[in-house]
């Protein structure tokens, strides 16, 4: 995409997090969506756009009373609205509609008005991966874990750093689940759930949901927030079975999609105030730091060590204290954009002092897909 | 051979994948091969996803291996007590696969990377043998 050509200009998470048992799903995409509408003052019949994972993009349209000329339910996880934004700002550049609308909502934990998700037995990963007693992302995307730790030397205590620190950022944040501080120790004697993970490196599993409206650069003068224009992008898939990574040690996802989008923004790392890596479990923010350039190969684990992504640090990281301790409805990479977002806006609970590049890199699956989103506050 | 208690989630054979499964219940670990490159792959598929050729073919692979990496879950699941392992086998003709580590204890100290296994089968049907891997016995 053309650099700058292409803002957010409207953002928002669902009014509540967290435990929410009286609404559905649908209706979670709808509040995000709502909300997002009243930020950049419009209404449904303003869109002509619609992007969505997790629900119909159909559902979705129809539910909010929306007719739009460009559609995308591209789904390949929980960084689905990474490749959301990408698409929608090419769509945008080349016509297709001018204002578009990206709804994530889930009820992950209360599980109201959600469909079905799982694997069914005559696909490889229900033949080839589900008869060996796998119980969702806790027992298979903590699988390369123990091989990295190998190669590169990683100790158990400093896979529990990495919760340490996003715990210090959900403490400045009031709409983390989780704010109370913890200890290496607290990590280390938190309940086994698949070894060598522990609870504290797990993610959350709540109720939410967030959407974003996109236009173009031109329009985008005309809102009242702060426009957040998109500079770089990137997506990319691997394989929907992790048994099948070309290697436990790095994540050709994220490798491919980072690097296009550093290539097409055209920034280096050190031009970077800002990160989001999605984090749905302890390893995510390693393998994210070192497939995106900002960390040589083992050596993510010390720089988190060092407390180079920790407040006050030279790389702030998941400061809203990511899915270890701020969120995780399931598909959380539209949480991570909301951050980078209100970073570059000026509006975070923990705000990164004169943060002009945020980066927000997505996972999907289990290191099955990845998209990367490269966001400015400076016009281009 | 041992039996799986019944309350155990079963795979369904495709067409593409029935050799497979053909394979597991005559005692052997069958994998593909493409007749242009020699490129060994799993899981199985009628075509070489290495050169894109469709003529490929089934060989009776050594069922040894390497541990390449695993977990040790501790959640409940059924047909399964906990704590148990779910690995990833590095297959000597060189394709990965998923599996259990059988037949010793489900630790740390006893599931040691790139150890030797070799593979055994679980009867979870008539028609679903499950190949599981154990550490290498050394032969009498």
């Amino acid at each position: 995409m053309k650099p700058n050509s292409v803002a957010i200009v409207g953002a928002a998470e669902t009014t509540e997090l967290g435990k929410i048992p009286n609404t559905s799903q649908l209706e979670l995409h709808c509040d995000a969506a709502l909300n997002a509408f009243a930020d950049a003052g419009l209404k449904a019949s303003d869109i002509d756009g619609v992007a969505t994972a997790g629900e119909a993009a159909t559902a979705v349209a129809y539910h909010l009373g929306i007719t739009p000329t460009w559609v995308d339910g591209t789904s390949v996880g929980g960084c689905s609205f990474m490749l959301h934004v990408r698409h929608a700002a090419a769509a945008i550049n080349e016509g297709l509609c001018n204002t578009v609308l990206i709804t994530h909502g889930e009820s992950g934990r209360s599980q109201v008005g959600r469909g079905a998700f799982r694997r069914g037995g005559g696909s490889h990963g229900g033949q080839f991966e589900v008869p060996y007693g796998v119980m969702g992302p806790p027992t298979l995307f903590t699988l390369p874990a123990l091989r990295y730790m190998k190669t590169y030397g990683l100790r158990e205590e400093e896979l529990a750093m990495v919760a340490v620190v996003q715990r210090e950022w959900a403490a400045r944040n009031p709409r983390a689940s989780y704010r109370d501080p913890i200890t290496i120790a607290d990590v280390l004697e938190s309940r086994m759930i698949a070894y060598p993970f522990r609870k504290l490196m797990c993610c959350l599993v709540t109720d939410g949901g967030g959407a974003l409206i996109l236009t173009s650069a031109e329009r985008a003068r005309d809102f009242p927030t702060k426009p957040v224009y998109i500079v770089g992008t990137g997506e990319s898939v691997e394989t929907p079975m992790i048994s099948q990574m070309e290697d436990f040690n790095t994540s050709k996802a994220f490798r491919v999609s980072g690097q296009k989008a550093f290539a097409e923004a055209g920034i280096t790392h050190a031009d970077v105030d800002h990160l989001m890596i999605y984090d749905a479990f302890a390893h995510l923010p390693l393998y994210g730091l070192e497939d995106l350039g900002f960390c040589d190969r083992g050596q993510a684990a010390s720089f988190i060590w060092e407390r180079n992504t920790a407040p006050g640090g030279k790389l702030p990281l998941n400061t809203n204290g990511g899915g270890l301790s701020y969120m995780h409805s399931g598909m959380y990479g539209m949480y991570a954009l909301q951050e980078s977002v209100r970073q570059l806006r000026g509006t975070a609970p923990a705000q990164v002092d004169g943060a002009q590049i945020s980066i927000a890199h997505g996972v999907g699956g289990m290191f099955a897909s990845s998209g990367t989103v490269i966001l400015t506050n400076q016009e281009g | 051979m041992p039996r799986a208690e019944p309350s155990r989630y079963m795979p369904k054979p495709t067409p593409e994948t029935a050799p497979f499964w053909e394979g597991t219940r005559a005692g052997e670990l069958r994998l593909q091969r493409c007749d242009y490159c020699s490129h060994v792959y799993f899981p199985p598929r009628p075509f070489c996803p290495k050169c894109s050729g469709r003529t490929v073919s089934w060989f009776n692979a050594s069922g040894r291996g390497s541990l390449y990496s695993y977990i040790i879950s501790h959640r409940p699941m059924p047909g399964f007590t906990p704590p148990y392992s779910i690995a990833v086998v590095e297959l000597d003709e060189g394709p990965r696969m998923m599996t259990n580590i059988v037949e010793c204890p489900q630790t740390p100290d006893a599931l040691q990377l790139d150890m030797p296994v070799e593979v055994v089968f679980l009867e979870l049907s008539n028609e679903i043998h499950l190949p599981q891997f154990r550490p290498t016995q050394v032969s009498q």
